[in-house]
């Protein structure tokens, strides 16, 4: 029974991971670069969240949809003023600048609303389910985070292998030059893939902070450094990898913590990467891409 | 016919790399031109920068009236003029119906008139409407450069860039390609710039030339009087 309530606490951590790891994997499969600012973005949606709803009382999901907006904007904003200019720079310049980026964020936040924690109350106002005749208790935030990724997931998929949009993402992935000489503006889907992946991060924040209820100005730094992992584990670019690679990072963290120890859940999570990219470089969905000269 | 491209004095570098050097030349409304030039000469290079991709150092292009030479390649596909790459470069994980609608993507003409486009297309091609729903990844190479000739040709252009798209192809897909343009041109009505290393093909079916050699036009004319110069024949026919 303690494992289960450990697993369900593991699915529901690694769902969050798995929100973030979509915006990590689509921005480098589609700008062919690593926003390691996204983690921040959470962050700044938690607070949005955290002001109108904590704070403000206005009903959970118009706050969540606020964040969402306000994250859009701040994601094609970051994209436009701080990536958009390195277009063509070596990949080193775009990294440095993004971790610049992040830790602009981090500051802005620690001067706008200082670096004392706040405690966030949870978006999601249901009694946990109980199982077995009280034996094992899930939480409702982990069952609305979980259900929240599973259909996020699913409308995402269908979006990139359905819609007209989503198959023009394809082709800019593929071949940006061949992209360009069709007609599709690079530009523009580059935004349009940093402003979903945005949206999505706010959701992973407000879901983030409703089971870890404390709010900082670093708060996402250590949530998007693990979606990172997540993104890589499950293959960077790949969607479903991403959501693999976010769940089982999720469940991992969560037993190691129960059955290895607290401190050194982290070294196993890294631990595990590294294994993997040891036995499959390319991640564990990820696809072998030959690079053209 | 009025003069729809023209390329003055254009100059591009890759680095300290001069890649062209003072390249003129342009194309009339209506015709096949075509350039041809060994591997390195900066046929492609021209290519990318009337398309947009490369940014050039000096000189000026102009389509259609218009100075293109500063725009974004998108805004030049959408002025219609469209470039079919080298190398084909179809979209491998979309269908073959997809990649068609990609160079559809920013047509603002409607449903309607992108729909005649694909029937147009499907007339000419008739081997891509058999394998419309196959990946083009999983297409033969006579087969993607097709794909690719279409999916160019759904941006409706008024001028096509084609590079090298024999390129890679056996002796008789080479024939049927090089047949596919010649109907693009006159029943379509599509004016082309081709450029190729098959300089004999080339040569076949357009009305004018440009030699490019190491970034220079070294020789221009009649398409029939470039395949009977001697130093053409030598260079780029195999005559001895």
């Amino acid at each position: 029974m303690q494992f289960l309530s450990y697993l369900a606490r593991g699915i529901s951590l690694g769902s969050v991971y798995a929100l973030i790891a979509l915006g990590y994997t689509m921005v480098y499969g589609i700008a062919k670069m690593l926003n390691f600012a996204h983690g921040d973005v959470i962050m700044v949606g938690g607070y949005v969240v955290f002001f109108t709803f904590c704070k403000g009382g206005i009903h959970p999901v118009l706050a969540i949809i606020i964040a969402m907006g306000a994250c859009t904007l701040l994601g094609i904003t970051i994209e436009r003023v701080a990536y958009r200019p390195l277009r063509g720079a070596s990949s080193l310049s775009v990294l440095i600048t993004a971790i610049g980026v992040s830790y602009f964020l981090q500051n802005g936040a620690m001067l706008l609303w200082k670096s004392d924690p706040k405690s966030f109350t949870s978006v999601v106002k249901l009694k946990p389910l109980v199982l077995f005749g009280g034996q094992l208790q899930i939480s409702a935030e982990s069952i609305v985070t979980i259900l929240v990724s599973v259909v996020i997931m699913i409308v995402l998929i269908w979006f990139v292998q359905y819609t007209k949009p989503g198959h023009a993402m394809q082709a800019v992935s593929e071949d940006r030059g061949a992209a360009q000489l069709m007609g599709i503006n690079v530009n523009g889907i580059i935004s349009m893939t940093f402003a979903i992946g945005s949206a999505l991060a706010a959701v992973a924040g407000a879901l983030l902070l409703s089971s870890y209820p404390t709010l900082i100005p670093t708060t996402g730094a250590m949530p998007g450094i693990k979606a990172f992992v997540a993104a890589v584990f499950g293959g960077i670019g790949s969607i479903p990898g991403a959501f693999l690679g976010g769940i089982l990072l999720g469940i991992i963290e969560n037993l190691s913590k129960a059955y290895i120890s607290t401190q050194l859940s982290d070294a196993v999570v890294f631990l595990v990467l590294i294994v993997v990219l040891l036995v499959k470089p390319t991640g564990l969905l990820g696809r072998k891409t030959t690079v053209k000269v | 016919m009025g003069e729809l491209l023209r390329v003055e004095g254009v100059n591009v570098y890759y680095g300290s790399i001069h890649a062209i050097k003072d390249v003129s030349f342009h194309v009339d409304e209506g015709e096949i031109v075509t350039m041809i030039g060994a591997n390195g000469a900066g046929k492609t290079t021209t290519m990318h920068a009337i398309s947009g991709l490369l940014k050039i150092a000096s000189g000026t292009i102009s389509y259609d009236g218009k100075m293109i030479s500063r725009i974004e390649p998108h805004k030049i596909v959408s002025l219609g003029l469209a470039q079919c790459p080298e190398g084909r470069r179809v979209f491998s994980g979309l269908t073959v119906h997809e990649n068609l609608e990609m160079g559809a993507y920013s047509r603002k003409d409607g449903k309607d008139a992108i729909q005649d486009d694909f029937d147009l297309v499907f007339d000419l091609l008739p081997r891509l409407k058999e394998r419309r729903n196959q990946s083009a990844g999983t297409l033969s190479g006579g087969e993607q450069q097709m794909l690719a000739i279409g999916r160019a040709l759904m941006c409706k252009p008024k001028m096509l860039l084609l590079d090298e798209p024999s390129m890679g192809l056996s002796p008789l897909l080479v024939k049927e390609i090089f047949h596919i343009i010649e109907d693009v041109n006159k029943k379509s009505g599509v004016t082309v710039l081709l450029v190729e290393q098959n300089a004999k093909m080339a040569l076949n079916i357009a009305d004018r030339g440009y030699v490019l050699e190491t970034g220079n036009i070294i020789m221009e004319g009649k398409a029939s009087e470039l395949a009977d110069n001697p130093e053409v024949k030598r260079a780029y026919l195999g005559a001895k």
